[in-house]
């Protein structure tokens, strides 16, 4: 079976930069390089005093926390909307809000940058970086509801409608339990997305850095590295940990619905 | 409640629901794309902007070398990554799809997902680590004893922008192929074999053919966001391999020119989108003709 080997080297391939992390997260020299001298925890003892770091965190989390929830309200709409009724031009609209998908994020960086500091004269900050990530996480919170929604009986909602629900009573009785699963595994992508961007919040972050833009400046420091790799350890596991846990909503919500499961997010 | 009158209940809701993405899409879209085009037709007249319609900055990138040089290497750099990206991955969908039992074959996409949804920054770090002067290759290759000197052309060049970024879009190549591997009728390539087509030849005949809107997906899903990339050519490049999104990234950040920078990315982004569409076109063609 030499495909079989095939992919399972790929894998290796995929997974072998990341298997690197807690090596050197636990390794007791100041070069990150081999061989390995000893284990120590020390890095990780250094990210607990670190003010800075801190901060970078608490407003990465902020803006991925709100990037989380609108981008799953818009996601939504869409979604919402994709399972109705076809309607003139619905196809070129749903494909201008996906095209994010594929647009170089340098290129929706620079003219946000353009339109907010040039234009309008704002000041960055969170607010602006909130903005932008959810204009980028919006396709993918489609992609993933569009899975939900779209394997939905209509016909449990008119139902509902028949036996004198209003309209938003309906949805949120009948169709919202449904979704739920979707809407929590859209909500934990775009979390993980917004956390981990880095070249979107590079251009539009204001005085404080969010935790990307914070460790892009300590690679420059080599005595910084092994920090670097510790805190790296802790986000790549609580990545790792948060899709896990889309990934089985999702699957339940297909379960849900009653349809076959037939890949992954996109 | 009746909206228009050609219009059901059901199209205004829905139409009414896709408008507010629509219109945020719009308002964080289209109309900052709308202010660099406008911005790259102005001038950077120090700390203001001169609002006179100009063709300096277009001039400007046609008239230096330095920028068709890196706007030549970034569109090779992503014409390389692209082609290695696709061909690795092609035979890790078709496996997925037609070896992989029904209930494993999301185990398998969610195991292929998942590096691609760490930390992009750290992922490229560690390729430095992995390709460095001191780094995993060189040193285990002395260790072994297979070289005396650490190899140099792996780190700070094109080569190691290359490797980084088709590491980094590797799972982008496989979905869209995979998903249109799914769609193909099995029966067809049953009745390829019955009608006495080798296996090999049922592959290049029937399964490749049907596949290519997939393939063609992934071509473009790693091709146009990779030329806009500048930390995996910051960090990886070197002074040799820097690309054109660090030179957009410099006029807007450092040299505060903000119109150059809008006309550089504008070209850019021209010359990925004729690019594109050349490919598409083509492959439609090559399609018909073999039917």
């Amino acid at each position: 079976m030499s495909l079989r080997v095939y992919a399972i080297a790929y894998l290796i391939f995929l997974y072998a930069p990341i298997v690197l992390l807690p090596l050197f997260a636990f390794n007791d020299a100041t070069i990150i390089a081999f061989p390995l001298s000893g284990f120590t925890t020390e890095w990780f003892s250094a990210l607990k005093t670190n003010g800075s770091l801190h901060g970078a965190l608490t407003n990465s989390l902020i803006i991925a926390g709100c990037t989380a929830v609108f981008s799953t309200l818009l996601g939504m709409c869409a979604a919402r909307a994709a399972a109705m009724s076809h309607f003139p031009g619905k196809g070129g609209i749903t494909g201008f809000v996906m095209l994010p998908l594929v647009l170089p994020e340098i290129i929706v960086a620079v003219s946000l940058l353009v339109i907010l500091r040039q234009v309008l004269g704002l000041d960055l900050g969170n607010w602006t970086i909130i903005m932008a990530h959810v204009l980028i996480c919006t396709p993918f919170s489609i992609a993933i509801l569009n899975g939900a929604f779209g394997n939905l009986d209509p016909s449990m909602e008119e139902a509902a409608l028949d036996l004198g629900e209003s309209r938003w009573s309906a949805f949120r009785l009948v169709t919202l339990p449904l979704v739920m699963p979707g809407i929590i595994s859209s909500m934990l992508i775009s979390f993980t997305i917004s956390l981990d961007e880095f070249i979107i919040a590079f251009f539009l972050t204001g005085s404080d850095p969010t935790l990307p833009v914070y460790i892009w400046g300590l690679l420059r420091f080599p005595a910084q590295l092994p920090v670097v790799m510790a805190l790296g350890t802790i986000l790549v596991a609580l990545s790792i940990i948060l899709l896990t846990i889309a990934e089985l909503f999702r699957r339940r919500g297909i379960k849900r619905s009653g349809a076959k499961d037939t890949g992954g997010f996109l | 409640m009746s909206v228009g009158t050609s219009l059901t209940q059901d199209q205004s809701r829905a139409i009414r629901l896709l408008g507010v993405p629509f219109v945020y899409a719009v308002l964080l879209l289209a109309v900052p794309l709308g202010a660099i085009v406008l911005f790259s037709f102005w001038a950077q007249d120090f700390m203001a902007v001169d609002t006179t319609f100009t063709l300096d900055n277009y001039r400007e990138i046609a008239d230096s070398p330095i920028y068709a040089m890196l706007l030549q290497r970034s569109l090779m750099v992503s014409g390389i990554v692209t082609a290695v990206t696709v061909v690795l991955a092609y035979p890790v969908a078709y496996f997925i799809s037609f070896h992989v039992t029904p209930s494993k074959k999301s185990l398998w996409l969610f195991l292929i997902t998942i590096p691609f949804w760490t930390s992009y920054l750290i992922r490229v770090f560690l390729w430095k680590v992995i390709l460095g002067y001191n780094g995993v290759i060189n040193s285990g290759l002395i260790q072994v004893g297979l070289i005396e000197e650490p190899l140099t052309f792996i780190l700070y060049n094109v080569n190691a922008v290359i490797i980084t970024l088709a590491h980094a879009f590797a799972p982008f190549a496989i979905l869209p192929i995979f998903v249109v591997l799914e769609k193909i009728d099995r029966s067809l390539l049953e009745a390829s074999q019955d009608l006495g087509e080798s296996r090999l030849s049922t592959f290049f005949r029937v399964t490749l053919p049907l596949s290519m809107p997939g393939v063609v997906g992934a071509v473009l899903i790693v091709f146009i966001p990779t030329v806009g990339d500048y930390v995996t050519p910051e960090l990886m490049g070197g002074a040799g391999g820097k690309l054109i999104a660090n030179m957009i990234q410099t006029q807007f950040l450092q040299l505060n020119n903000a119109p150059l920078g809008a006309a550089l990315a504008i070209v850019a982004m021209l010359c990925v989108t004729a690019i594109a569409l050349v490919f598409v076109f083509l492959n439609r063609r090559w399609l018909r003709g073999r039917r």
